[in-house]
């Protein structure tokens, strides 16, 4: 009894502390004037923040880009990673080369990659990815500066982040697809059912906790999405890129409200509870453990 | 023609094979242009990015990686580096290693609390609390140290939860033949238990190091001065430092993922097992 409680007490402890405490203060100071260093005492003001947030523009664009780029990547590093497991899942030569291929950029930190692709996005007809698309178009394609055009920050944001995080989504996949039992091919074989038919009702649902886990694992990224911006636009081109996080880092650091950026963070946080109910729900139930 | 003529699944698997081929170029042709142009001369790397020749350096010089450690304290950062994930994960192998035992195996008041609070937690990002984090941290006096950037990270309901749930599938008779020997839970767990248990924490150990190594946001808020900061905020950092030369930029990303490269093949299996056990078996 005193064993246990000694044993749990430094995880409990340290659980309540950093990450238990900070979310119950950011409910609390969401709902007060709090600015870092002011003179002025703090006060609370109700939902005051909340709706400042809802009439600023810049926030309200920062939403949105969350959710355009969890449109574009949650579906495209799903399809990708579901297609390159379901082929490294059958026996070729090479495979494990492929499979370090799509998993080597995973232990990158994003940091490293973002600095990375920065040259590879270089501007001008020398840029790495200029002048490689120049010569696989045979000359047609036109040099763009990837990360100041207004349309194409986001998709080169994008683009580096499924490089990235591609292979572990890949490699839950592969660990699904390897827990399903050969028997049930075997049957549905015997059952008269084509390819196409295996796939869609033996290997699609015995996936299904694996691809709901990867899909909301990825949305959950989507919304975490900083590092990359902060790095690479700073949230421009005219906020072309900027993100939730973007606006709660810049307003705790560059304008001190505390107050405001706690209150992202509960939208924040609200949007990540919403996406794990969401998996919940499609979570295929099986007896609880312990 | 249906999918299950011969035909059709031959040029599938053809097709099939080709896709993979050429996406797995697509995947490492970045990896190979970074660690060529950290081999070769400033001027070269944009002057030969449009041809074969930006994948091969000829000939090869690590002068790049003298000009990081001339123009930057990289040896300082990646000291920093390797002491705050040296504190995160021992001691998160430490601490979250006994709770998953003790929530697996003991039964005391609040155990079920405890697995409720480990499983709430599960799923609260960093980004979530940074901002009031920060404020806490700063008022206990953490700002700029190597313990602000260790103690939040130790504590892991995702690492609970691995070593929960080894612990459970683990048979009970080696602990029982402990117990009736007379040792005592926690005897029990270091002497018996955790040399059985050398999967979970391979598993934990490199999941852990994997994410801290990458942290950026925590350091970058916490952190002012070379004294304590990381790699990641120490390579976009050097990005910004004039003159912009990028051979000297893509050595420090070399250097800065080597460890974590290294590692990662040493315990690939664990990492597979670790991720799978949360995205599968769950």
């Amino acid at each position: 009894m005193r064993a246990a409680l000694l044993m749990t007490a430094p995880a409990a402890l340290g659980l309540l502390l950093f990450v238990g405490l900070p979310l119950i203060l950011a409910a609390g100071m969401s709902l007060t004037n709090l600015r870092l260093g002011s003179p002025l005492p703090v006060e609370w003001v109700g939902l005051e923040q909340y709706r400042r947030l809802a009439g600023d523009p810049g926030f309200r664009r920062a939403l949105l880009n969350n959710v355009y780029f969890a449109a574009v990547v949650v579906p495209v590093q799903t399809a990708l990673a579901l297609g390159a497991a379901l082929v490294l899942n059958t026996r070729f030569r090479g495979r494990a080369l492929a499979r370090t291929a799509f998993f080597l950029p995973v232990v990158f930190p994003m940091s490293m990659v973002a600095v990375a692709w920065e040259l590879l996005y270089a501007p001008g007809p020398d840029g790495p990815l200029n002048a490689f698309l120049h010569s696989v178009t045979l000359g047609a394609w036109q040099a763009r500066d990837f990360l100041r055009d207004p349309l194409l920050a986001m998709p080169s944001l994008m683009a580096l982040s499924v490089w990235q995080g591609m292979g572990l989504q890949m490699v839950v996949l592969l660990a699904g697809l390897q827990t399903i039992p050969e028997a049930l091919y075997e049957s549905a074989r015997l059952d008269g059912a084509g390819a196409w038919a295996r796939f869609r009702y033996v290997t699609l649902p015995q996936l299904r906790n694996p691809l709901v886990f990867v899909v909301v694992i990825t949305g959950i990224l989507a919304f975490r999405l900083f590092d990359q911006v902060q790095i690479l636009t700073r949230g421009g081109p005219v906020n072309a890129t900027t993100t939730v996080m973007y606006e709660a880092v810049t307003a705790t650091f560059r304008r001190q409200q505390v107050g405001l950026a706690s209150a992202m963070s509960v939208i924040f946080f609200a949007g990540v509870l919403g996406l794990t109910a969401f998996g919940r729900r499609f979570f295929h139930q099986r007896p609880e453990v312990a | 023609m249906s999918l299950d003529h011969p035909l059709a699944r031959r040029l599938l698997r053809v097709g099939a094979l080709i896709a993979i081929t050429a996406s797995a170029l697509v995947w490492i042709l970045p990896v190979a242009f970074i660690l060529a142009a950290s081999l070769k001369p400033d001027a070269a790397v944009l002057a030969e990015a449009g041809g074969l020749k930006a994948f091969w350096p000829s000939p090869p010089t690590l002068e790049n990686y003298g000009d990081v450690f001339d123009r930057v304290a990289f040896g300082r950062i990646f000291l920093n580096s390797m002491i705050v994930n040296a504190g995160i994960v021992l001691g998160g192998l430490l601490v979250n290693s006994l709770a998953g035992y003790a929530l697996a195996r003991l039964r005391f008041r609040g155990r079920a609390v405890t697995i409720a609070l480990m499983l709430a937690l599960l799923i609260v990002p960093l980004e979530a609390i940074a901002v009031p984090l920060f404020y806490e941290i700063t008022f206990l006096g953490g700002r700029d140290s190597y313990w602000a950037q260790i103690v939040p990270f130790v504590a892991n309901a995702f690492s609970i939860y691995l070593f929960y749930s080894f612990f459970l599938g683990l048979p009970k008779e080696l602990e029982e033949a402990a117990r009736v020997d007379g040792a005592g839970p926690f005897r029990t767990f270091f002497q018996v238990v955790a040399p059985n248990a050398r999967p979970a924490f391979a598993s934990v150990a490199i999941i852990t190091f994997l994410l801290s190594w990458g942290l950026y946001l925590w350091p970058l808020m916490i952190t002012s001065t070379v004294d304590v900061r990381p790699l990641p905020l120490g390579v976009a950092e050097f990005r910004t430092l004039p003159p912009l030369q990028w051979g000297d930029v893509m050595a420090f990303a070399v250097m800065m993922i080597a460890p974590a490269v290294v590692l990662f093949l040493a315990l690939q299996r664990w990492f597979v097992a670790g991720v799978a056990t949360a995205g599968v078996k769950r």
